[in-house]
């Protein structure tokens, strides 16, 4: 694309650069008049004569001279009086005024310039010291028309530009901000200091009900900056609606703003995913300052420092998807923001800091307040000073599952009729679940099924924490007491990060077995482990006993499914959901 | 602000000061100073002694010198941060590209 602040020379060249120059001479001495249109006629210009103020007004308005010389003393309106309209005649066109004077007195001179001239030609006239003036002046006036020439092809360009900013951005905005940031939970800000700016939020919920934020930051401002968002927002979407898991989407981002993206451009981000029911929040940090985890329970701000190297700077095989989990509670609350904040610069040169920011945080008292009272903090400090990056905030408060209310993706499907009748058997064996997600590729079958495409959400968090279980109850024989305690919590992922490492034995059975009918269906989910399962009787019989997972997790489950029953010793679970006159 | 440069005698080691800040507006002087001795240089050294802000242009800028030096096989060192510069480096974790002292 053409760079539409480069002057295009050729059409600056087109105009004639003025090569008679016409000139207006008004003076009311007969002698004098045509010894000087004399002299200028000689030296190549167009002349024309008035023989006092008034004329010169009416030769003026008629002929458009490109420079006027007035003899100050005239009969009917004098100089000062004709230069002054004269001016106002020219308006914006650069129109030299020279006063003709045989005054002496420094005072006249000063007088003649005072009136809207531009200098004055002592008489008698010396023609050499004439041509020198009058060269000069035309050449300020080519100089002039230039300028204003050029101006008004930037002024074109300008708005050019601006239009397709603007066109640009809707598109952008749609992209970028779509999904769920407008759920009741979740409060942003986002201040371009352009029309667009570096700063990216998305917000959308998985399959399975987790909600995935990110808040991300491109290197520089405007068009460059946002040019990354639409690659960044589409693989976020489009994978966070197949049900890929965090590692996945973190992974595929990465490789498609190493592969688009320059390499001195890069974003910045932080990336939450929450699982409301389960109570676990998992954050991948890379680039970002410090995000703050808020804990209702005791008021406390945990960091969630950056440990990773942005998007878009290393290649598949050296990025580092690794991400911290923490334990999260109704009411606790999750700030992210870009540098924005902590580089808000007031007129003191000073920057808002991350000490003044956590200051908020310690002082609060209501954390309903605590989004406004940032915003409202920094605003104060750099007073009406233009903000020097972009400021930009989200805040996702945790809530119970049941008071989550965001749109979930719709399922798109391309078979009206679906598949009928079918079961589907995968068994995964320790080399595929120490590094593969199989949800995604269930969930893809799954919504096969019509039915399953609007209302397959829920079955899919059931299926989720039905295969969780087996995975780190059954293979890996984590025991979920552990998540009873902060410290236990932390040490609960550590070893399931250990143990899938380096899993040598184990294996999932998955079955689906699905049938429908005229206006309804059926579908089977077993899950099988090769765990040594756990006494399910107390289970069933109302008691919380040797249960191997957190309550949370069954008492969601059991509201979503028909039935749910535990076989064998425990390691094998199945999970019925019937719909419709089934 | 200002960049400039010394090559060593041996014309092996390029050592590159920033002066201010460091910021989109050195971004020419930036790239000529590690372009014009050509890539016979071995090592690069960025004197940060001087340099008094960094922004996220400049690590897009230093990015560029890493591929120029050769990517993963490159030798830079940065070197006298003062605590806002290393803080920016560690947020973004570049000590993982950069040997930063």
């Amino acid at each position: 694309m053409k760079n539409p602040f480069v002057v295009d020379e050729l059409r600056v060249a087109d105009c004639p650069s003025v090569p008679i120059t016409k000139i207006l001479i008004a003076d009311d001495n007969n002698t004098d008049r045509l010894l000087l249109k004399a002299i200028l006629c000689q030296q190549g210009h167009e002349v024309f004569v008035a023989k006092d103020g008034h004329e010169a007004i009416e030769v003026f308005r008629e002929m458009q001279p490109d420079l006027v010389l007035l003899d100050v003393l005239m009969p009917n309106v004098d100089g000062f009086e004709a230069a002054e309209k004269i001016r106002q005649l020219a308006g914006e066109a650069f129109i030299p005024i020279i006063f003709l004077t045989s005054l002496q007195s420094t005072d006249a001179l000063v007088r003649c310039l005072d009136a809207g001239g531009d200098d004055f030609l002592p008489k008698p006239y010396n023609s050499v010291v004439l041509k020198a003036k009058l060269d000069a002046f035309i050449r300020m006036g080519e100089m002039h028309r230039t300028m204003q020439r050029q101006r008004d092809l930037i002024a074109i360009h300008n708005e050019r530009l601006l239009r397709e900013q603007e066109i640009a951005k809707r598109v952008f905005d749609k992209v970028a901000h779509s999904g769920c940031l407008n759920a009741d939970n979740i409060r942003y800000l986002l201040s371009p200091i352009a029309i667009f700016n570096g700063d990216v939020a998305l917000a959308g919920v998985s399959p399975a009900g987790n909600l995935m934020v990110l808040l991300g930051d491109f290197t520089g401002h405007g068009l460059d900056a946002a040019i990354g968002a639409m690659p960044l927002a589409q693989t976020f979407y489009s994978m966070l609606e197949k049900g890929f898991s965090l590692q996945d989407i973190l992974r595929e981002i990465n490789e498609k703003l190493y592969d688009v993206l320059p390499v001195d451009v890069f974003c910045c981000a932080i990336v939450a995913d929450i699982d409301f029911s389960n109570g676990v929040m998992q954050i991948w940090n890379g680039g970002l300052p410090d995000g703050v985890l808020y804990r209702s329970f005791d008021g406390k701000s945990i960091p969630l420092t950056s440990q990773h190297i942005p998007f878009g700077i290393r290649n598949t095989a050296h990025f580092d998807d690794s991400v911290a989990t923490f334990e999260v509670q109704p009411d606790d609350r999750l700030f992210l923001w870009s540098d924005g904040i902590q580089e808000a610069t007031n007129n003191q040169s000073e920057m808002f800091g991350e000490e003044r920011l956590l200051k908020i945080f310690e002082k609060n008292t209501d954390p309903e307040q605590l989004f406004d009272e940032v915003n409202e903090a920094v605003a104060e400090f750099i007073s009406d000073e233009a903000v020097s990056d972009d400021v930009s905030i989200v805040e996702v408060k945790i809530v119970a599952p049941i008071d989550f209310h965001a749109d979930r993706p719709d399922f798109i499907g391309s078979n009206p009729a679906g598949p009928r009748d079918w079961s589907l058997k995968y068994e995964l064996r320790p080399q595929t679940l120490s590094n593969f997600d199989p949800l995604p590729m269930l969930l893809y079958v799954l919504r096969q099924v019509p039915y399953l495409r609007n209302f397959g959400g829920q079955i899919f968090t059931v299926l989720t924490e039905l295969y969780t279980n087996a995975l780190e109850h059954g293979v890996l024989q984590l025991n979920s007491s552990l998540k009873n305690s902060t410290a236990g919590f932390d040490h609960y992922y550590q070893l399931r990060e250990q143990r899938l490492l380096h899993l040598q034995d184990g294996t999932i059975g998955i079955q689906l077995d699905y049938k429908g009918t005229g206006n309804g269906g059926r579908l089977k989910v077993t899950i099988e482990d090769s765990g040594e399962g756990f006494d399910y009787k107390n289970l069933e019989n109302g008691l919380s006993g040797d249960v191997p997972y957190a309550g949370r997790g069954i008492n969601l489950m059991r509201s979503i499914c028909h039935s749910i029953e535990y076989l064998g010793s425990g390691n094998v679970v199945c999970a019925s959901f019937v719909w419709g006159d089934s | 602000m200002s960049i400039s440069s010394s090559l060593s005698t041996d014309g092996q080691e390029l050592q590159i000061n920033i002066e201010g800040r460091f910021d989109f507006n050195v971004h020419s002087s930036f790239r000529r100073a590690y372009e014009e001795p050509g890539n016979e240089v071995g090592s690069y050294i960025v004197d940060m002694t001087a340099a008094s802000y960094l922004d996220s242009s400049a690590l897009g800028m230093l990015l560029l010198l890493r591929d120029y030096a050769g990517g993963d096989s490159a030798s830079i060192t940065i070197v006298h941060c003062n605590d806002d510069i290393k803080k920016i480096f560690a947020i973004s974790n570049f000590e993982q590209l950069f040997d930063i002292k």
